[in-house]
């Protein structure tokens, strides 16, 4: 007889901070104790809160221990499962508050990480173990693709999505029935689903813990989707990068045909349907649905101009549907609890909810899934737990390498598809990375570019050479060297790449540039001008300078130097050579006296 | 899986396995578990409750749970029982026996068994 259940997190996160060590562990010491038939050891996906990871939960109090490690394992057995104390040197501690729950009972539900989320997309995520059919169809797992096949036509099934107000989760945001309603108006002899699992914002992975942690539910809306579309194949495209997810993906796909939830005549309907797994490279531009069916069809992933759109001339030339994981996995609890309970979340436009994987300056790293309509400043200062170490917030970018950031005046704006594009930024997939005052915005726009420049397939040569030369405009800049006619360029030249590219990829790859100019003028007049990097980034705009009042002359810095760019004698101030210095910081680092500091 | 009838059966047969984890019950049993009522017996009280609350198909709106010590160690093993909205009723002494009957009369039944509560001590 069980009577409480350890859920240890399996996400890839997780995994690389030994999580798998300590399943066995648990079940060691569960043994020792003689309680291996009262309590169960279950692997799950993502909680979400990757940063205090390996996240174990013990219910049924739904304690939330924080990174675990295997020396721990022995404590929380013998004091919480044997005698029912609570290890409260291992429990979560709330990041906003910095307090326990009334009881010292620290329980997930509890925690502001959580109070303010409605998980939907995520709402098996940590929940069920997403190798087991059995516990996701006890979460009424595949009702609803029995409801959809039993009681409703397709025609009803496309009406429900429409009213739902569901729109792409992957990025673009069109309304995800009127998509469906298109292919299901073609005519073919073949009709495919595809799920694009191409997850490649840098610093996004919800799709990846989707698949990690319910692939069932990617499974069964993707049939869901075929029966409504006349679809009897699909094709879920998923980067190689993911092995956990491609292994837990086939190994649903392989348990749901043994039941007979993939094959022919499902649920007596006469409807068949089967899925496959394609693995991808990583190439980010096969996350554009157009390459990503050219990749899938044994080709080199490169787009192809629209129209004609998928919906006519898809994959293998016929009519396709193609929707991003998270879209998918909001499905079968619209189909089972009807539209109303989706749309009576979000916001006018922007319906539901939404999965941010929350990144760079702030304390809870991790997966977030909010109702449209949150603000900012929520999920930054609430639900993130805000930045570390007192510093001041400056911005927030998301949509990844296609997006734009948003500064500290928008912390106001509610998110949602409108308000986010109004701004200059997007939804994205739903990557959100914090930037603090340390973070300097051109070498951000840099970044991203850079990224554009090397994931630009080539086909195209606003993309190929326009990202190229814009990066060198860039690179100037950050150098000292730009004067203000390359801003003027710079500004054009985005205008052109973004008007003439072929795909989503070149059209969107400014954007980091166009929304850093536009919000932090100032700061790239600075590089220009100025010559300076007002967040003391850009190594050749910095001098380091030591402060020959408060230096004491106790010599570290000059030993700590990597080469040699410090001299002077004991208990005399020190000097740096600027033209040996390599900006490392180092120094700064080590001086106990704040007297080396960036100028 | 040819039918919804399969699938609602292995729905009922897994149910009892992840209900543990929804944590929405509005009722609590909890056991004290420190050494004081583990020495007292304790253990077999717990899973009397476990596989009874299971048995009588109440596991969806009773969790079971475990605590630490509550202080009257002398009346080990101590159960109380949280019920949202109504007062707590605290168990003392029981054993194995008088935990099925209180699943039995108590949460199934909804009539307090006085003589086992604390409140029954002279």
């Amino acid at each position: 007889m069980i009577r409480a259940q350890i859920l240890i997190c399996g996400g890839t996160g997780c995994t690389s901070s030994g999580s798998q060590k300590l399943i066995a562990e648990f079940e060691a010491q569960l043994a020792n104790n003689g309680l291996a038939e009262e309590v169960k050891v279950v692997r799950t996906g993502c909680f979400g809160l990757c940063a205090l990871g390996p996240v174990v939960i013990v219910y049924p109090d739904g304690t939330f221990y924080s990174r675990v490690e295997e020396t721990d394992v022995k404590e929380i057995v013998e004091e919480h499962l044997l005698k029912g104390r609570i290890v409260e040197r291992l429990a979560y501690t709330d990041a906003a508050e910095g307090a326990a729950t009334e009881h010292g009972n620290v329980s997930l539900n509890d925690t502001t990480f959580y109070a303010k989320q409605k998980r939907v997309a995520l709402r098996n995520c940590g929940v069920i173990n997403p190798e087991s059919i059995d516990e996701y169809i006890a979460m009424d797992g595949y009702a609803a693709l029995g409801k959809a096949l039993t009681e409703m036509t397709p025609e009803e099934v496309i009406q429900v999505v429409k009213d739902s107000g569901l729109r792409g989760r992957g990025g673009g945001g069109f309304p995800t029935g009127l998509k469906w309603s298109f292919t299901a108006k073609n005519q073919a002899d073949q009709k495919y689903v595809v799920c694009n699992a191409d997850e490649g914002d840098p610093g996004a992975f919800m799709d990846r813990s989707v698949l990690e942690g319910d692939p069932h539910c990617i499974i069964e809306a993707m049939a869901i989707c075929g029966y409504a579309t006349g679809a009897t194949e699909g094709y879920v495209y998923v980067r190689a990068e993911y092995p956990i997810a491609v292994a837990r993906l086939q190994k649903a796909i392989d348990d749901a045909r043994e039941y007979g939830l993939l094959g022919k005549d499902i649920f007596g309907s006469g409807f068949d349907f089967d899925l496959f797994i394609r693995l991808g490279a990583g190439a980010f531009v096969c996350g554009e649905e157009t390459a990503l069916m050219t990749s899938i069809e044994g080709n080199r992933g490169e787009p192809r101009p629209r129209p004609p759109y998928p919906a006519v001339k898809g994959l293998f030339g016929k009519p396709t549907t193609e929707n991003n994981v998270e879209t998918f996995a909001n499905i079968p609890q619209i189909i089972l609890k009807g539209a109303e309970f989706f749309n009576s979340m979000g916001t006018e436009k922007s319906k539901g909810t939404k999965v941010f994987a929350l990144g760079g300056k702030i304390n809870n790293t991790g997966l977030v899934e909010i109702p449209m309509g949150t603000t900012l400043r929520e999920v930054i200062e609430e639900i993130g737990g805000g930045i570390p170490n007192g510093k001041k917030f400056k911005a927030a970018q998301t949509g990844g390498p296609s997006g734009g950031c948003l500064p500290a005046s928008m912390l106001d704006i509610e998110i949602d598809y409108d308000n986010l594009v109004a701004q200059g930024a997007m939804m994205g997939s739903g990557g959100l990375i914090v930037m603090d005052e340390d973070t300097c915005m051109v070498d951000i726009a840099k970044f991203f570019l850079e990224f554009t420049v090397d994931e630009s397939c080539g086909k195209c040569t606003p993309c190929r050479i326009g990202t190229k030369r814009l990066y060198e405009i860039l690179e100037k800049i950050t150098k000292g060297e730009g004067t203000l006619e390359d801003l003027d360029e710079m500004e054009a030249l985005c205008h052109y790449i973004k008007e003439n590219s072929l795909c989503g990829l070149g059209q969107t790859a400014p954007n980091p540039v166009l929304s850093t100019y536009m919000r932090f003028k100032d700061e790239y007049i600075a590089h220009v001008v100025d010559k300076k990097c007002p967040a003391g980034v850009c190594k050749d705009l910095l001098s380091i300078v030591i402060d020959a009042d408060k230096c004491k002359g106790c010599t570290l810095c000059s030993r700590v130097c990597p080469v040699g760019a410090i001299s002077g004698s004991v208990k005399n101030p020190h000097v740096i050579d600027n033209a040996k210095c390599i900006k490392c910081g180092a120094c700064i680092e080590k001086c106990k006296f704040g007297a080396i500091a960036k100028k | 899986m040819k039918s919804l009838a399969e699938l609602a059966a292995i729905k009922e047969k897994m149910q009892n396995k992840v209900v543990l984890r929804e944590g929405s019950s509005n009722v609590r049993v909890v056991v004290g578990m420190a050494t004081c009522g583990i020495a007292a017996g304790a253990r077999p009280v717990l899973s009397a409750f476990v596989e009874e609350v299971t048995a009588q198909g109440l596991s969806d709106k009773v969790t079971v749970t475990q605590t630490g010590c509550i202080g009257i160690c002398q009346y080990e093993p101590v159960v109380e029982i949280f019920e949202a909205d109504k007062e707590k009723v605290t168990y003392i002494k029981m054993t194995h026996e008088k935990a099925k009957e209180v699943v039995e009369k108590h949460l199934k039944g909804g009539k307090v068994i006085e003589e086992y509560t604390i409140s029954s001590i002279k």
